[in-house]
């Protein structure tokens, strides 16, 4: 798993890093602070080809439903089947244990264009959300 | 007239407010709307005007001896149910958004869930929808949803406005394509399944016991569906589950139905009782309200509205459903009739249908030239197949003999021709039927 | 075949607890004894309450062993005195409009008229079936054809139909109707409704149940619809242009003739949200703002009970342009004799079985026979007195969001005194209800951080809302003199807040 460090940022609060030649991809802590506590996580599906921005799945604190958009494009590889049954992880260990899914990068270059981390926290002290 | 303010009051309130009169509280309405001409009566009715006036207009409905079902269905109302319903504690609440002050709605509702899912033979139902055939297209939608597939096959024997219903609730923008299965007989032919079932199946459609009274055993059906990877949608009649095996036993993967008959009257269409279940895997598929059992802060046991993020209210434009508003007091309604009946009431009750309809089919039958149209084992309706016209026969005896006979089904299945589907329930007897025999003996 | 219940009791009901472990309640419930235990927790084998003894006798064959139900469905069984008695105490731990006041803003919780009941519950009209022939439905047919023409008149509407059963299904009702319209003129690619960002949830939901797409345009500063905004959507796309009115902010869209005009210049049609209609009935005719289809909801203008949740009754109200497209039936009148109009070629349907929550109508209908035109003025003049009082009262410890006067309803927030001891809109509500009054409508609009939405009714006495004033403004005292009392609340009720967390997490939906 990635340092926090290592990560990039999206705008929407999503994390992406590079393990080998696959993308992993989850939520960042601000965000997982953002949203309460989850409730429910639901995943996209295997081979699930992603645009970047656009939405691809869903997290759900008990009032309120938060899309997550892919960082960059690509395709879906694995699924972290752990955050379903107990989606407490994400709030717990967002970048680590509550890890989203893996995707194979149509562009590894693409992932130069997001935030790394001190943007990243630059971005979150602006509030600009 | 229900307003509480005096003269006095609104005075001295609008002086709070620190306004001079109720104009200048309006000033944000363009003056040229205000107080347009209505026409309308320039005298409202005193309460006992009202009701007195209401009592003339109900009395112009002709009061028959009705054997029209059809979906909707004459049963005993039991007083105890009436009572409790009228509870304005009950009456007069809302959707239950504070719950701790509203653990009393919680719990039936919560009740009523296991009640339903118990009777239907469901993982788990939700708390309630506007009727049976909005709960039939809701779950139609769902299954479109979770196969992203177009395709939609139903029965012969669906209640063809739950049909009607259905298109509608797709509307002219999509593209799903629906189609009937043919039938043996009234029921679902299973080759012809096979010959529609496909790859693009989204789901297949069925009904027991069907629109016209005959109960189906869609097990294999249901089987061949989940073998091309479409899901079953089941509609089911609650009273006839306490006799007939369950659409949970028969493989449904959404369980619906119109719960009217658990204790609600006729009302000419509504309020009635959407019923709505599934298995636990689409649970989230649900839509509306669903309750759920949680603890409090000290650990008691309480109830809360749950799986919200799946509604309108949060997800917006990516619920469900829209549906806010449900039929509440309708579910109340059905989990004290249900508690009143109990499991050996219920199949007592069940079985008191199923006689009193094969008792009046037996006298009817003897009619000459009166048959039954199907062979198949039926509930508490059939379709009678007469040596006349339907429609005239019916005019005839609502006219001269203060009975309603049945529902001529011409105009829902034209192919079926003169053909009464007539219904018999617990609210029936032997003197009703020979009256009913000896009118239709005498009319053809 | 049987299934396993998705989610089991964490108690084990075979088993069950003593009453309630004598938790003392508060003094609200001070009568009622404890006693949380489900109706299958009652239970006892063999104990019976309704039985049907009458047998019809036939010689017809059994239910055949393969048809039948395999395994008993688990219900409680009880006797008609436990059935009573276990509902009537949960009816007592309920808050209610007879019981509470219960200003719920947007939900219109105004007195329900018994004498609606007695008549719904008429024979004549309970027992009346849905496909009983026109001959047999007479009164009925003629009390829904007279609302119908009376609800046109009250909107300044032509055509509508009563077979929608809520406000939702209204809206869905609506928007086919729209669907429907352009289909017919060849205008398939309008595939866009706009609704602004304090519109209610329902809006955007209906509009992409259909397939539309929901555009959410940015209220402008003073909470109503911004002309330029507006502009750059409407378009060649633009279906509708979905408006609640008066707003969810409890103003009025006094640009609403502007907006009219734009949208019909843009091909476009307006809907509007009838949920607030409380703030206009009488007052004002949709009609002739431009609105081209409304809704309204029996169940909060029309006083009609709303049950816990429904059963509501919807009704969609359109401008003549649009009649030909509202679902079947209508009810029409020939001569002396009242029909159920199927006959209608470009119809989009039917949004439901039958005709319509008739017994819901009818509480309505008896409503209306009640008050003339100029009552029915007197209702939204005194929803709007009642409002403004409430938000006069309150001006100092709740400041609201519009300095402008409010129509039917307002929207307050808690004052910084409050905010800075950390006290959240949720804090306050459940603090409300240890002093019997019902919470407002909480955190919607959405676009008002931290809102209080209060709607009063004009049913409400000036004592009331003195009342509910007094407590208000005691526990923003309270929110500051012991924060954690107003954090921790509610003290008085059957249960302390509840883990809602878990609820969702593991979701217990059934016994």
């Amino acid at each position: 798993m990635p340092k926090p460090e290592e990560a990039r940022y999206t705008k929407t609060h999503e994390w992406i890093a590079f393990e080998g030649a696959e993308a992993i991809v989850g939520v960042s802590d601000h965000a997982q602070h953002e949203m309460g506590d989850v409730v429910f996580v639901e995943l996209p599906k295997m081979s699930q080809k992603l645009e970047k921005d656009k939405p691809c799945t869903v997290v759900e604190s008990v009032k309120s439903a938060f899309d997550i958009y892919a960082p960059v494009t690509g395709e879906v590889s694995a699924l972290n089947t752990v955050v379903t049954g107990e989606p407490a992880i994400i709030n717990q260990s967002p970048l680590e244990k509550g890890w989203l899914f893996k995707m194979k990068v149509n562009n590894p270059d693409d992932l130069k264009t997001l935030m790394d981390w001190a943007a990243y926290q630059e971005f979150i002290k602006q509030g600009v959300h | 007239m229900f307003i509480a303010n005096t003269n006095k009051d609104r005075e001295q309130m609008l002086k709070a407010i620190g306004v001079g009169s109720f104009s200048d509280l309006v000033k944000q309405v363009p003056e040229k709307f205000l107080y347009p001409k209505f026409k309308l009566p320039g005298e409202g009715m005193d309460e006992m005007q009202a009701a007195s006036a209401m009592k003339a207009l109900a009395a112009k409905n002709k009061t028959l001896k009705s054997f029209v079902g059809a979906g909707a269905y004459e049963r005993y109302i039991p007083a105890a149910l009436k009572a409790l319903l009228s509870r304005g504690e009950f009456l007069t609440a809302y959707t239950p958004y504070q719950a701790e002050a509203s653990q009393g709605i919680l719990q039936t509702i919560y009740e009523y869930q296991s009640s339903i899912a118990a009777l239907y033979d469901m993982d788990c139902g939700n708390a309630s929808m506007y009727d049976g055939a909005s709960s039939f297209a809701e779950a139609v939608r769902a299954t479109v949803r979770i196969t992203g597939r177009k395709k939609v096959l139903y029965s012969y024997g669906i209640h063809p406005q739950y049909i009607t219903t259905l298109k509608t609730y797709f509307g002219s923008g999509d593209n799903c394509r629906f189609i009937q299965i043919p039938h043996k007989d009234g029921c679902l032919d299973l080759a012809g399944l096979e010959m529609l079932l496909d790859q693009d199946t989204a789901c297949i459609a069925v009904q027991s016991p069907n629109f016209l009274g005959l109960t189906e055993d869609f097990s294999r059906a249901a089987a061949l569906a989940k073998a091309k990877g479409a899901l079953c949608v089941a509609a089911a009649d609650p009273v006839s589950l306490g006799l007939f095996s369950t659409p949970g036993a028969q493989g449904a993967d959404f369980a619906v139905g119109e719960g009217q008959g658990l204790g609600l009257p006729l009302s000419y269409g509504g309020p009635y009782l959407g019923i709505f279940t599934c298995k636990k895997e689409y649970v989230r598929q649900m839509p509306g309200r669903i309750a759920g059992l949680t603890k409090d802060k000290d650990g008691k046991r309480g109830f809360v509205l749950t799986l919200q993020a799946r509604e309108q209210h949060i997800r917006r434009d990516k619920a469900a459903s829209n549906i806010c508003s449900n039929e509440a007091l309708c579910a109340l309604g059905a989990t004290v009739y249900l508690s009143l009946l109990g499991p050996e009431g219920l199949k007592e009750l069940a079985q008191a249908n199923y006689d009193a309809a094969h008792a009046a089919a037996e006298r009817l039958c003897s009619i000459k030239g009166v048959n039954l149209k199907f062979k198949g084992t039926f509930f508490n309706e059939f379709a009678l197949a007469l040596p006349c016209d339907a429609n005239k026969l019916r005019s005839r005896l609502i006219e001269k003999e203060s009975i309603d006979p049945g529902l001529p089904l011409k105009d829902f299945y034209p192919d079926l021709g003169d053909t009464l589907l007539v219904c018999a329930t617990e609210t029936k007897t032997e003197d009703d039927v020979l009256r009913l025999e000896k009118a239709i003996k005498e009319s053809i | 075949m049987t299934s396993t219940p998705a989610y089991q009791l964490t108690d084990n009901p075979k088993n069950p607890q003593p009453a309630n472990g004598g938790q003392a309640c508060g003094k609200v419930y001070d009568t009622i004894k404890p006693d949380n235990r489900l109706s299958i927790e009652k239970s006892a084998p063999g104990r019976r309450a309704l039985k049907f003894k009458g047998r019809l006798k036939h010689t017809a064959p059994p239910v055949p062993e393969a048809m039948k139900r395999k395994t008993s469905p688990r219900l409680p069984e009880l006797s008609e005195f436990d059935t009573v008695r276990h509902f009537t105490r949960l009816s007592k731990i309920n808050f209610s409009v007879d019981s509470h006041f219960y200003p719920l803003g947007s939900c219109t919780m105004k007195y329900n008229p018994r004498v609606n009941e007695d008549v719904a519950a008429l024979d004549g009209f309970a027992g009346l079936h849905p496909l009983a022939s026109d001959e047999t439905a007479q009164g009925t047919l003629e009390c829904l054809y007279d609302l119908q023409n009376r609800l046109c008149e009250l909107c300044g509407m032509d055509a509508i139909t009563l077979q929608p059963a809520a406000g939702a299904h209204s809206e869905f009702t609506g928007l086919l109707v729209a669907q429907a319209y352009f289909a017919h003129k060849g205008q398939k690619d309008r595939v866009e409704i706009i609704v602004p960002d304090s519109a209610h949830g329902t809006n955007p939901a209906t509009a992409s149940m259909l397939g539309f797409s929901p555009i959410n345009i940015n209220s402008g500063p003073d909470g109503r619809v911004d002309l330029e905004v507006l502009k750059r959507h409407l378009g060649a796309k633009t279906a509708v242009v979905m408006l609640t009115v008066p707003n969810t902010l409890g103003i009025f869209e006094s640009g609403i003739e502007s907006i009219a005009r734009m949208a019909h210049e843009a091909g476009a049609l307006v809907y509007m949200d009838g949920a607030n209609f409380n703030a206009l009935i009488g007052l004002v005719k949709p009609g002739e703002l431009g609105v081209d289809i409304m809704h309204l909801n029996m169940h909060k203008t029309f006083s009609t009970p709303h049950g816990g949740g429904g059963p509501g009754a919807g009704a969609i109200a359109v401008k003549k342009h649009l009649d030909a497209y509202l679902p079947v039936p209508i009810i029409k009148k020939e001569e002396d004799r009242f029909l159920a109009d199927f006959n209608r070629p470009l119809s989009v349907g039917r949004v439901k079985a039958f005709f319509g929550n008739t017994g819901v109508l009818l509480k309505a209908y008896t409503y209306m026979l009640m008050h003339s035109a100029r009552e029915l003025g007197q209702i939204a003049e005194n929803a709007i007195i009642n409002a403004n009082y409430a938000k006069a009262l309150l001006k100092d410890s709740y400041p609201a969001h519009s300095k402008e006067h409010c129509m039917h309803e307002c929207v307050l927030t808690p004052g910084p005194e409050m905010t800075a001891q950390g006290i959240k809109t949720l804090d306050i509500a459940k603090r409300l209800l240890d002093y019997g009054f019902h919470a407002p409508t909480v955190y919607f609009p959405l676009i008002v951080h931290e809102a209080i939405m209060i709607e009063p009714t004009e049913t409400e006495t000036r004592e009331t809302i003195d009342e509910f004033a007094a407590a208000m403004k005691k526990i923003s005292v309270e929110a500051v003199s012991d924060p954690q009392k107003v954090k921790d609340a509610p003290h008085t009720m059957p249960v302390k807040r509840l883990d809602e967390v878990q609820a969702a997490r593991q979701p217990n939906l059934r016994w």
